[in-house]
């Protein structure tokens, strides 16, 4: 560096140290374990997808118009008569179903090393909530093409809250700002999307991150680096994150961006699954579409949605498991009891009730894409009931039971010996 | 790729599996993206493949005269402006001379002068935009549906639809394809399986043969997923310099890294 700029960033650093002081705390001198493994890399891909949806959200609004009368048509402006308006529409739609698969696989990862229990519980229930916003913001978002999808998704998942005993009717009612889906909820849809929940979300990824950066990463070994440090003071297995982990995460990022640009730019669509085709048809009140389903990502608590049978003529028991399976993540770090963190060192209990929590989850995830009637009926021996809406009443179960049986089955697993170091 | 592979080989065998299980819909997710279009019709008819060729511009220049031509009376293309169909190699005044006639400029969108409430007083439903028809129903669907009109003296119109039954639009092309008689049969076979039989009859010829006519209709539906997307042609080749870029920048952030961790034991 010149001796110019030297004087000048002394002459900034005298006014603001905390800035060379935040650096060296989250980047030059925070020590990240050295072996971290693939499933690390979707943390900063996390981060890096946020960013995507902040900018290319930003440009969107430049020439999206929330009105009801106005709403599709802007969406074709931006994609037709907007110079470089496909490219930004087509990087917010990939990224919404990127973000959720990202996050999906980062939330997996805590699972298989147990980055959720003792002392990184608090990071767990940030990211928690993070996920919640994030399930906010692609509702929401969803609304604002207001094609055939958007309308009856929205009208969907709003009265689901009519279904609450007593208060049901009124809370849809306030939450629509109107007796049906129409301009005022696309208007407040388009407020809670652009302002309110990334302010949610920026916020509590900060808070995210600093209570990681307090108690430091977990690794695919479950142990703690800073047990054992030098005579600096400086973990043994650890390395500074930047620049280590930085340029490790910049090929994360490349590599990301290859299979991101390969969907944006040859699939956007993705067979229907990112971009659904009825949602090219303008809403209609008066035309319910055949087949009403959500976007991938939220298909594993549709299925639950739909398998809970209603009781006393309300849908309100599949709305309160549907609730439950996304609540019920809050309560992981208290319902694992094992002494050990990483899978690595787990027995065979809890890899097989992983495992097939992950089959599970995809099983409902596919069901929730597809109608109830998709595989057809049992025969008569069999009585009549539809097999997919079965098969998604096993699977909900079993959602169920991962967590419920969790405290007996990860207290009696057997363990093997955790080493004092990463391997 | 490489370090990745790397690190996926070195994992224990029920990380394995683990990957696997996440992998294998992701791949399954991707194959499934491949096919375009919704498959199955809600009349239960077989959709027949279009066989479309989106860089095929006299096949659009066609298309676009047959869909000025025969749909534009009715149905509207409201985001499309005329001038854009410079994509498909004609030019402003080609535009003007041979196309414009619900519009005055070139920089006009492909509206219609039918009103919505006359619309649904003559056809039952107003007829719908179809700007982005062709992405809501598919390819196939409309290369099938505009080949499958036939004389049902049961509807209003006096026509009906295999692909969509009771369809409110008579046949728009029936002076091209002439008029036919379908009749519907659920029949037995040797094993007792039920399956409904098409038998398609001519009642009069159109000015154009069975080939003929088909063509028509493939270059129309052609039109209409251009119409669908202007911009696809152009996305995929930009893809392609995106994706080899990205492919050369990839190797050098890995040459980076490999460079920094060649310190970390």
């Amino acid at each position: 560096m010149s001796t110019r700029l030297m004087a000048l960033w002394a002459w900034f650093d005298a006014r603001m140290p905390s800035v060379a002081q935040e650096y060296k705390k989250h980047l030059a001198e925070y020590y990240a374990p050295k072996n971290f493994n693939f499933w690390y890399y979707f943390g900063s891909l996390a981060m890096f997808v946020l960013v995507i949806q902040i900018v290319s959200g930003i440009w969107l609004t430049m020439s999206y118009k929330p009105d009801a009368a106005l709403a599709f048509g802007s969406v074709e402006y931006i994609m037709r008569d907007v110079p470089g308006g496909w490219i930004i529409r087509y990087i917010h739609s990939t990224g919404a179903s990127a973000f959720f698969l990202v996050v999906y696989l980062h939330m997996f990862r805590a699972m298989l090393y147990g980055s959720y229990k003792t002392p990184r519980e608090l990071i767990w229930i940030f990211g928690v909530l993070i996920y919640f916003c994030l399930m906010g913001e692609a509702f929401f978002g969803y609304l604002l093409p207001w094609g055939q999808m958007s309308y009856w998704g929205a009208q969907v998942i709003v009265n689901l809250f009519g279904t609450v005993p007593f208060i049901g009717p009124d809370l849809a009612v306030w939450i629509r700002g109107d007796y049906v889906v129409s301009d005022a909820t696309l208007n407040r849809f388009f407020a809670l999307h652009v302002i309110a929940l990334p302010l949610a979300l920026l916020g509590l990824v900060v808070v995210h991150l600093l209570a990681l950066h307090d108690v430091g990463s977990n690794n695919p070994d479950g142990v703690e680096i800073k047990k054992l440090k030098d005579a600096n003071g400086k973990p043994l297995d650890g390395i500074a994150f930047h620049p280590y982990y930085t340029v490790k995460d910049i090929v994360g990022v490349v590599f990301f961006l290859l299979i991101f640009c390969t969907v944006l730019f040859f699939a956007p669509e993705m067979g229907g699954y990112f971009l659904e085709y009825n949602n090219f048809v303008p809403a209609d009140s008066l035309v319910t579409p055949a087949h009403i389903a959500p976007v991938w990502y939220f298909t594993p608590y549709y299925s639950i949605l739909r398998a809970v049978p209603p009781l006393f003529y309300s849908q309100f028991p599949g709305v309160l498991a549907m609730g439950l399976a996304v609540l019920v993540l809050f309560f992981l770090p208290w319902l694992d009891r094992s002494p050990v963190k990483s899978i690595r060192y787990r027995g065979p209990y809890y890899k097989i009730a992983l495992g097939m929590f992950v089959v599970t989850f995809l099983v409902l995830g596919y069901l929730g894409t597809v109608p109830t009637n998709a595989w057809g009926q049992f025969g008569p021996w069999l009585g009549e009931a539809e097999r997919a809406t079965v098969v998604a009443r096993i699977g909900t179960l079993l959602y169920f039971l991962f967590f419920i049986l969790m405290p007996w089955y990860t207290a009696r697993d057997s363990v093997k010996p955790v080493p004092e170091r990463v391997t | 790729m490489n370090v990745m592979n790397v690190m996926i080989m070195r994992t224990l065998s029920v990380k394995r599996l683990l990957v696997a299980l996440v992998g294998t819909p992701l791949v399954a997710l991707t194959l499934l993206a491949g096919s375009t279009g919704v498959g199955a019709s809600e009349g239960g008819y077989r959709l027949d493949p279009a066989p479309i060729d989106r860089n095929d511009l006299v096949s659009l220049q066609s298309g676009a005269r047959t869909f000025v031509n025969y749909c534009l009376n009715c149905h509207g293309a409201q985001f499309m402006r005329y001038n854009r169909l410079q994509d498909i190699g004609l030019s402003d005044a080609e535009i003007k001379d041979n196309l414009l006639f619900t519009a005055d400029k070139v920089g006009e969108t492909m509206k219609v002068a039918m009103s919505k409430e006359d619309g649904k007083a003559w056809f039952g439903v107003p007829p719908p935009d179809l700007t982005v028809i062709a992405r809501a129903r598919g390819a196939d669907w409309l290369y099938t549906y505009l080949r499958t009109f036939y004389r049902d003296p049961k509807t209003a119109s006096g026509w009906n639809n295999a692909v969509f039954p009771n369809v409110g639009m008579p046949h728009p092309l029936w002076t091209l394809q002439g008029e036919r008689a379908l009749k519907i049969e659920t029949v037995k076979d040797a094993s007792g399986h039920a399956h409904v039989e098409y038998d398609w009859s001519t009642l009069r010829k159109g000015s154009q043969s069975v080939v003929e006519y088909d063509r028509t209709v493939r270059d129309l539906v052609n039109f209409l997923v251009y119409l669908g997307e202007p911009a696809a042609e152009s996305r995929k080749r930009i893809g392609v310099v995106v994706l080899f870029v990205l492919g050369i920048l990839f190797v050098f952030a890995y040459l980076l890294k490999r460079e920094f961790w060649k310190d970390v034991h």
